[in-house]
């Protein structure tokens, strides 16, 4: 038997072996990557399929008499006169013009549920008010449909369904189709869902006040938590004592960081608000709360990025006689400024999704102005979503869908804005 | 080469907290010409090169005892400042470290820390001079605002000497410069440190005999921690005193 130990049966055997479990390995590891993607895919798609359509909305295109005796005599007019004058009626002559034969009350009302009365008497005030001149004039107006007609020429109602287990009746349906054969209803972008803030009426709803209040508590929360995060992680890595000391606070940093974030609101609440007597329902507040939530991350992934630069160029610099500090510095931190930027921009995003410490401060209210300072109630965008979900028509449930799109959007630019930051700069050591 | 002495050290100790690297060592280094360092791997040489510009003290645990004189000087003294001392005392290290800048920000590093020119046309002049010095200038005049470390490790090692000179040292510490280098960069580099030499005190710690053997005038030989021989090089490779010393040159320990 001359055969080489490495050639004989029972090594071949152990190499198939080898061989099978490197292949089951590999099984597992696509599986589980398949996985991952088919769920996420499955979650987007459902998304997309509930979300999409509220992108566009219907919009009915009326005459309207801007008959004087809706308002104030000209003598008396100023803006509060002008905001409150009876654009119900106008709006109401507007719809039963199209329909000369509608006579009785019932079906009056019933016509005027076509158009959402907000969005239309909002419209007028707003021209009105602008331009008081239109009075007594004959003017051309667009407005939102109701959500019920809305829903139901996006095919969402089914009109086949019997009348009495839909909210909207044959007749109306009958108005609605005779409108279109005309040319009075469009579908356009739905603009209001980007630039309204919130509202009773799904309509009239939109993220602004919510994305105006994220953007507030971004960016308070940047402003607190990035220079004392990455000012304490340098501290700490570069100039702290080796001493018990440290590694108790670096403990409590990484506790912090697994924290559950309710928490933080239940300490903003009973610090910021309760002892320092800031109000509720304020995206100040709210950004301070937060800028705790990141602050560990930051703290975290600034010393990870510290740790990644190579001693070496510490050690030059030093071996030239630059001072501890100015290694520090000059060549640390510069070259971890990747990883730091990175690191804090992922822990925007965490700032960004965050709802549940929100929650605790007050920052779930029904906000129907667009915030202008950091003390004016707002909410944030996981919250308006949180709070339009939890209204079962399909109206709301394809709103909370395409605001949970667009909130997915900005995270994952966030998200692809970190990976282009560190691929970019990293490229330039 | 001049019989004056750059360096006296007496009774050298350096420990990493219980362990001792270096068990009380006395040596002379002359003010001109190349030093060299030998002996097997672990036996001390890095750590006692580190103590004569106090890199020691950088790393955590390292505690230093005993006297280095440097022109009659004493660099431990708690008085002296660590970061004036490096500025007299350039170090090179054994893999090429120049910062992720220009060629030109990497030798205006120094000079710019230590505020040793006052206009910008003064500061071009040095980076030239000290790029001239350290034979590096033809190859990479026209292109100083290219990154330090896209150049090959030949030419870096070279750009970190010429950053270390530009703040005009005295001396200049080599631990193991070539060992990333092929021969070719290995023979230019060994041709810069014959001619520094005439300007500078160099220290070089190598583990190629035939290298210690062509540049160094003095060799010194250590051992787990001791200075077991110390004499002029063509001595040391030719008739040594000591066994241990006659072994490893002969390669029959390493
Ligand atoms: N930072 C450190 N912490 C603890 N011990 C160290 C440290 N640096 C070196 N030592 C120890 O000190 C002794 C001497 O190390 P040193 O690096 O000076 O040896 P060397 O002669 O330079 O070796 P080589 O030729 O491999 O570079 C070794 O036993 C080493 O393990
Ligand atoms: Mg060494």
């Amino acid at each position: 038997m001359n055969v080489s130990q490495h050639m004989s049966d029972k090594a071949r055997k152990h190499l198939k072996s080898r061989y099978a479990k490197e292949r089951r390995f590999r099984f597992y590891g696509l599986s589980a990557v398949l996985f991952a993607i088919a769920s996420l895919g499955w979650l987007l798609l459902s998304l997309f399929a509930t979300g999409l359509t509220a992108f566009q909305e219907h919009y009915v295109t009326l005459e309207a008499e801007m008959t004087v005796s809706a308002f104030a005599p000209p003598d008396q007019r100023s803006v509060e006169t002008l905001r409150i004058a009876d654009y119900k009626s106008i709006v109401e002559n507007a719809i039963e013009a199209k329909f000369p034969d509608v006579r009785t009350a019932g079906e009056k009302d019933l016509l005027f549920a076509l158009i959402s009365e907000s969005g239309a008497t909002d419209h007028l005030r707003k021209r009105v008010v602008r331009n008081p001149d239109i009075i007594g004039s004959k003017i051309v107006m667009t407005v939102p449909t109701s959500d019920q007609v809305d829903q139901l020429l996006k095919g969402h109602i089914d009109r086949n369904v019997p009348e009495a287990r839909r909210q909207i009746s044959d007749q109306q349906i009958l108005w609605l189709d005779d409108l279109r054969a005309r040319g009075a209803i469009k579908k356009k972008f739905n603009s209001i869902l980007f630039f309204n803030p919130d509202s009773r009426d799904p309509e009239l709803a939109g993220i602004a006040s919510a994305a105006v209040g994220s953007v507030m508590i971004v960016i308070i929360a940047f402003i607190l938590a990035l220079p004392i995060g990455v000012g304490a992680a340098i501290y700490l890595d570069e100039f702290a004592p080796r001493n018990r000391l440290r590694d108790w606070v670096e403990i409590n940093i990484n506790n912090l960081a697994a924290v559950p974030s309710i928490i933080f609101g239940l300490l903003g609440l009973a610090v910021f608000i309760n002892i320092f007597g800031f109000q509720r329902s304020i995206p100040l507040v709210g950004g301070m709360v937060l800028a705790l939530r990141a602050f560990p991350t930051i703290v975290i992934a600034t010393r990870a990025a510290l740790r990644s630069v190579s001693p070496a160029m510490v050690d030059g610099a030093l071996s030239l006689g630059a001072s501890h500090v100015q290694a520090v510095f000059q060549q640390k931190v510069p070259q971890a400024m990747p990883g730091i930027l990175t690191g804090s921009i992922v822990s925007m995003a965490l700032v960004l999704g965050e709802t549940a410490p929100l929650l605790m401060i007050g920052m779930v209210a029904f906000v129907t102005e667009i915030p202008t300072t950091v003390t004016d109630p707002a909410t944030a965008l996981p919250v308006q979503i949180f709070l339009w979900s939890e209204s079962p028509e399909r109206a709301w449930s394809e709103r909370t869908a395409a605001a949970i799109l667009i909130l997915l959007a900005i995270l994952m630019t966030m998200n692809a804005l970190a990976i282009w930051l560190r691929s970019r700069l990293g490229k330039r050591r | 080469m001049t019989d004056k002495i750059k360096f006296k050290c007496r009774n050298v100790r350096v420990q990493y907290g219980d362990l001792e690297a270096l068990h009380g060592i006395d040596i002379d280094i002359a003010d001109r010409g190349v030093t060299a360092f030998i002996g097997p791997s672990g036996c001390g040489k890095s750590t006692f090169l580190r103590a004569f510009n106090r890199m020691n003290e950088t790393i955590g645990g390292a505690k230093f005892s005993g006297q280095i004189l440097m022109d009659g000087e004493d660099i431990y003294d708690p008085s002296l400042d660590p970061v004036l001392l490096r500025a007299r005392v350039g170090m090179v290290f054994q893999k090429p470290n120049p910062f992720p800048k220009s060629i030109y920000d990497n030798v205006a590093y120094g000079p710019r820390i230590h505020g040793l020119t006052e206009t910008q046309a003064e500061l071009d002049s040095l980076v030239e001079k000290s790029l001239r010095r350290a034979g590096l200038w033809e190859e990479v005049k026209d292109r100083l605002t290219e990154q330090g470390t896209d150049l090959s490790g030949g030419q870096q090692q070279r750009l970190v000497i010429a950053r270390a000179i530009a703040i005009s040292p005295e001396v200049i510490l080599m631990d193991e410069p070539a060992s990333a280098l092929d021969p070719i960069a290995t023979a230019r580099l060994e041709a810069l440190i014959e001619e520094l030499k005439t300007r500078y005190c160099i220290i070089i710690v190598t583990h190629s005999m035939a290298q210690a053997a062509r540049v160094s005038d003095k060799t010194a030989f250590f051992y787990e921690g001791d200075l077991i021989e110390y004499d002029d090089t063509e001595k040391i490779f030719t008739n040594p005193d000591n066994q241990r010393t006659q072994d490893y040159i002969t390669g029959r320990t390493g």
